[in-house]
């Protein structure tokens, strides 16, 4: 058994309620922050770690926590982004129906160390029953004296708000999430600034994802050196992962980065394999917005080794064979699998949930949907597939946020590593019919 | 001041000042296009596209070149930036895939639409896009809205510069439009149908790059190309009463305000200004107006016979075109 | 149609919210106060219920048009008394999701995006819910339902049928924690 740091207590019954989740060690972390640790300990503790942010992008947490401003007078906030919302990805909604206090806690030692007036966490509407539950933990937590003014006699006063958001994915874009906090259009802003410079109101604002913000927990329980030497090299400590597709164990997994993606799939402790004993094919590792890859290349590095669960383990290779961790959704798909099929289901994912502000993402995203669509009815051509692969490229890297990015990459990998599904498709239109998922059909009907 | 050099010309500029603004006080065969920045309103710009540019070097201090194409109106320059326009050929390719999204669902009927010849996606399809169409799809399509007895929205045309917002934000105190919906269903509405009524609405006409928003008083009267745009002004309580009378013959067509050689207004006019004076009478005339970069009004270069009092509206004569010229 | 105001019970709730934000910040209501109007006006935004938020919080009506037509959770026409939202992006997809849409067409006698004419049902199709290890899952009013089949779907429409009240998103939520 690996090690675990945030789903320690997930079995023991009652741990979503403030008694039983104080006294399995709870809040220790605020009281040892704030009643041992200058707020600057803390930053410097969270550096040593080396813990990057499990949204998605991996960004150093600590070093962009020292980005934040700290003019005199002016607020400063912390938000915790809740609005996970990328297709195969839902640790945060586990983690904070679970375990809400990890959180809750979480975002006060994180407070205490920004030196932030108020936290908010913006959860996507579709998670609205998770409202209630993290509402009734901050309730417990201000009744026991961990928020609000003067906490643990410190002098520090610091208060939480749950901001539900309405449907948008684009809002876990850190700065369109932050217009939407401000009750507007989740479009993203044009940076710079940068949310450490100008964020929520216009002041100092760090954005940090669920699972980055529970991490703080045991960084400063245990100690930063502690936490970074789990896991392997510059993927320290542990990654909530998210299985699904076609495996037999379908949930979430903490696990100690560095196993092999082999054992996560096939091992009884995680995946267990695939269903019905069946092949794979191909996995998304990271979230809908990363490279597919084909099993030999999710399975083994460019060198020929095994492939790890790490940021720098699957982007080995860069784009021509690897992928990246991105949030941890991985969805894994057998033999029978389509590759066609499901990439239409994210082109058309990215299309409905593109902004509309720059024009590259906005008409792009349109468009190689309706070219999938094309394909997908029997009427595309050869010439299709170029231009899906030119229209992915044009609006890579060309807009105003990584949504577009986000939307490329599947198309692009796809067609790179399954190029002849889309030239059968194109050629052989009648054999479409034959391309039906039988297996989830069969499971649709209850034995 | 920061010294900067775009496509091999180098100028030295304020610090704050924009890749956008730098290009262009080297000069128009430097600048990049812009669609949705307009330099009369804050926060415009990064929208389109079409501005983007290859930052090859970032400073002088830190000289690695950025990883992305940035949008040059909302990016600052640095001392010792290096930046390729039109010398990129990354920049050129992005900017033939920004036009291309840009027309993929614009309607293309310029023959039937007001703006032509002054419409600077008609300029930029021109200058940067590519000659063939690579879509078969339907085109997006909505119905023309009528914004009062003023204003016409031809939604279909729009391509989401957000100005018009800005404009109603910025300079009138009652905005009632704004852009709803998301992603390409996203369009410039009043939602439940309204008539935009302010002193200052119809500057929303002058700052729509396209055809999307026009003034109904001057529809279909005549192409821009047959007009005469003249310099005028008059005294005016609500704006700087600085305007260009459109004239055909001896008839006022319409008032605009004036646009700066990037095609952005100078000075925002009033209402009064622009609708209800019409009467040569009304007005003190400059003499003609000089109009650049516009396809088809700047190829008709009028030529100044006299200025100011002894000006006579039939003395404004195209310049004669000589073998060579206009090819 | 009656006037369209908020309960004093809502307008308690909407001074409470607005009461999380930094004074002449209040605009950041807007997006949970749209929630309540929808819950509270017969599950969708009419452009009165638009201008009642706009009302309250002291917004220009069109910047709750703005936003309110910019999220995919507002409804800006009528709804049936359960609105069913199926997940059918990736991981759902592989799990038979476009056979459960097809499966309650079949069932409701309605298409994506159709209300059933005694107003009890509507069908949406949506993008990811979060819910991709228990797929096939929908939504309806705030609940998820996971690991649908046939049979699955078949039970919870009858138990919706036998509901009379309309199912909103603050189904599982204390109006006290709002």
């Amino acid at each position: 058994m690996g090690k675990k740091l945030l789903l320690a207590n997930d079995h023991v019954p009652g741990i979503k309620n403030y008694e039983v989740y104080r006294a399995n060690g709870g809040y220790k972390s605020v009281e040892k922050a704030i009643k041992t640790m200058s707020p600057d300990a803390v930053v410097e503790e969270v550096k040593k770690s080396g813990l990057r942010g499990r949204g998605g992008a991996g960004f150093p947490t600590g070093m962009k926590w020292s980005f934040l401003a700290k003019p005199e007078g002016v607020a400063r906030y912390i938000v915790c982004n809740a609005d996970e919302s990328e297709p195969g990805t839902f640790k945060d909604r586990y983690l904070m129906s679970r375990i809400p206090h990890i959180l809750i806690e979480g975002m006060i030692t994180s407070g205490f160390a920004l030196g932030a007036t108020a936290g908010y966490i913006y959860i996507r509407g579709e998670y609205f029953y998770i409202v209630s539950i993290l509402e009734k933990a901050i309730e417990e937590a201000y009744q026991n004296g961990w928020l609000g003014k003067n906490i643990l006699g410190s002098g520090f006063d610091y208060d939480l708000y749950v901001q539900v958001g309405a449907g948008a994915y684009i809002c876990g874009e850190e700065t369109a999430l932050l217009e939407s906090l401000e009750g507007k259009r989740g479009n993203p802003r044009i940076k710079p600034p940068f949310p450490a410079i100008a964020g929520l109101y216009g002041c100092p604002t760090v954005v940090n994802n669920v699972e980055t913000i529970a991490a703080v927990v045991p960084i400063i329980n245990e100690g930063g050196e502690a936490y970074a030497a789990v896991g392997i090299g510059k993927s320290a400590g542990t990654k909530l992962i998210s299985a699904s597709g076609h495996i037999n164990k379908p949930g979430v997994y903490e696990i100690e980065m560095g196993i092999t993606v082999e054992d996560f799939i096939y091992s009884d402790e995680y995946c267990g394999g695939i269903i019905n004993g069946r092949k794979l094919k191909a996995v998304v590792a990271g979230g809908s917005s990363v490279p597919i890859l084909p099993a030999d290349k999710i399975l083994t590095t460019p060198a020929g080794e095994k492939r790890l669960m790490s940021y720098e383990s699957l982007s080995e290779g860069g784009f021509a064979s690897g992928t990246m961790l991105g949030s941890g959704g991985f969805i894994v798909m057998d033999e029978t699998t389509s590759i066609v099929q499901n990439l239409h289901t994210f082109a058309r994912f990215y299309h409905h949930e593109s902004c509309g502000q720059c024009s590259p993402c906005r008409e792009g995203t349109g468009w190689m949907e309706k070219i999938l669509h094309k394909i997908l009815d029997g009427h595309g051509t050869m010439a299709d597939i170029e231009l899906l692969w030119e229209i992915q490229a044009k609006i890579e890297g060309n807009t105003i946020c990584p949504l577009g990015d986000a939307a490329a990459w599947p198309v692009a990998s796809a067609i790179r590593h399954f190029r002849s599904e889309f030239e059968e498709f194109v050629q052989n239109p009648t054999n479409l019919k034959k391309v039906r998922h039988y297996e989830s059909v069969n499971q649709l009907v209850s034995a | 001041m920061a010294k900067v050099t775009i496509d091999g010309k180098t100028i030295e500029v304020p610090d704050g000042t924009s890749i956008l603004q730098a290009a262009r006080m080297i000069g128009p065969d430097v600048a990049p296009p812009t669609m949705c920045y307009h330099s009369k309103l804050k926060t415009s710009g990064g929208y389109c596209r079409t501005c983007l540019v290859e930052v090859t070097k970032g400073s002088d201090k830190d000289p690695r070149p950025m990883p992305k194409l940035v949008a040059s109106c909302r990016t600052n320059v640095m001392d010792g930036m290096e930046v390729g326009n039109l010398t990129s050929p990354k920049v050129v390719e992005a900017r033939k895939g920004v036009v291309e999204f840009l027309l993929l669902n614009h309607p293309l009927d310029c023959p039937i639409c007001d703006q032509a010849g002054e419409c600077h996606l008609q300029d930029l399809g021109y200058d940067h896009g590519s000659a063939k169409t690579r879509t078969d799809f339907e085109r997006r399509t909505f119905e023309k809205i009528s914004l009062g007895d003023k204003i016409q929205l031809h939604m279909t045309r729009c391509i989401l510069c957000y100005r018009c917002v800005k404009v109603a934000d910025q300079i009138t105190d009652n905005r009632v439009h704004g852009v709803l919906n998301r992603g390409d269903h996203s369009e410039i509405s009043t939602y439940i149908e309204k008539v935009i009524d302010n002193d200052f609405s119809g500057n929303m006409i002058d700052v729509c790059p396209v055809g999307a928003l026009t003034d109904k008083t001057f529809r279909f009267k005549s192409r821009v190309w047959f007009t005469k745009p003249v310099c005028a002004n008059r005294n005016c309580d609500k704006c700087s009463g600085k305007v260009h009378l459109w004239y055909k013959g001896e008839e006022v067509l319409r008032v605009t305000g004036r646009k700066d050689q990037w095609g952005e207004v100078e000075e925002f006019i009033c209402n009064t200004c622009r609708y209800d004076k019409k009467k040569t009478s009304d007005w003190e005339i400059e003499g003609p107006a000089e109009v650049n970069r516009h396809s088809v009004i700047s190829a008709n270069h009028y030529q100044v016979l006299k200025k100011g009092s002894e000006f006579k509206l039939n003395d404004i004569k195209p310049l004669p075109i000589t073998e060579g010229e206009g090819s | 149609m009656s006037e369209v105001k908020f309960s004093n019970d809502s307008l308690a709730v909407i001074e409470k919210i607005v009461a999380r934000y930094p004074e002449g910040k209040h605009k950041s209501a807007l997006l949970p106060v749209l929630h309540l109007a929808q819950a509270e006006f017969d599950g969708w935004l009419s452009p009165e219920a638009m201008d009642e938020v706009a009302r309250v919080l002291n917004l220009k009506s069109i910047e709750v048009y703005e936003v309110a037509s910019f999220y995919t959770m507002f409804n800006l026409s009528p709804v049936g008394k359960c609105l069913i939202e199926v997940c059918r992006t990736s991981s759902c997809w592989l799990k038979g999701a476009n056979e459960i849409v097809e499966h309650i067409e079949k069932k409701l006698n309605i298409k994506d995006g159709e209300t059933t004419p005694d107003g009890m049902f509507t069908l949406k199709t949506v993008e990811c819910l979060g819910s991709c290890g228990t797929a096939p899952m929908m939504m309806i009013g705030a609940q998820f339902h996971e690991n649908l089949t046939y049979d699955k779907v078949d039970s919870i429409l009858e138990t919706c049928k036998t509901e009379d009240k309309r199912k909103t998103y603050f189904d599982q939520v204390n109006i006290e924690h709002y």
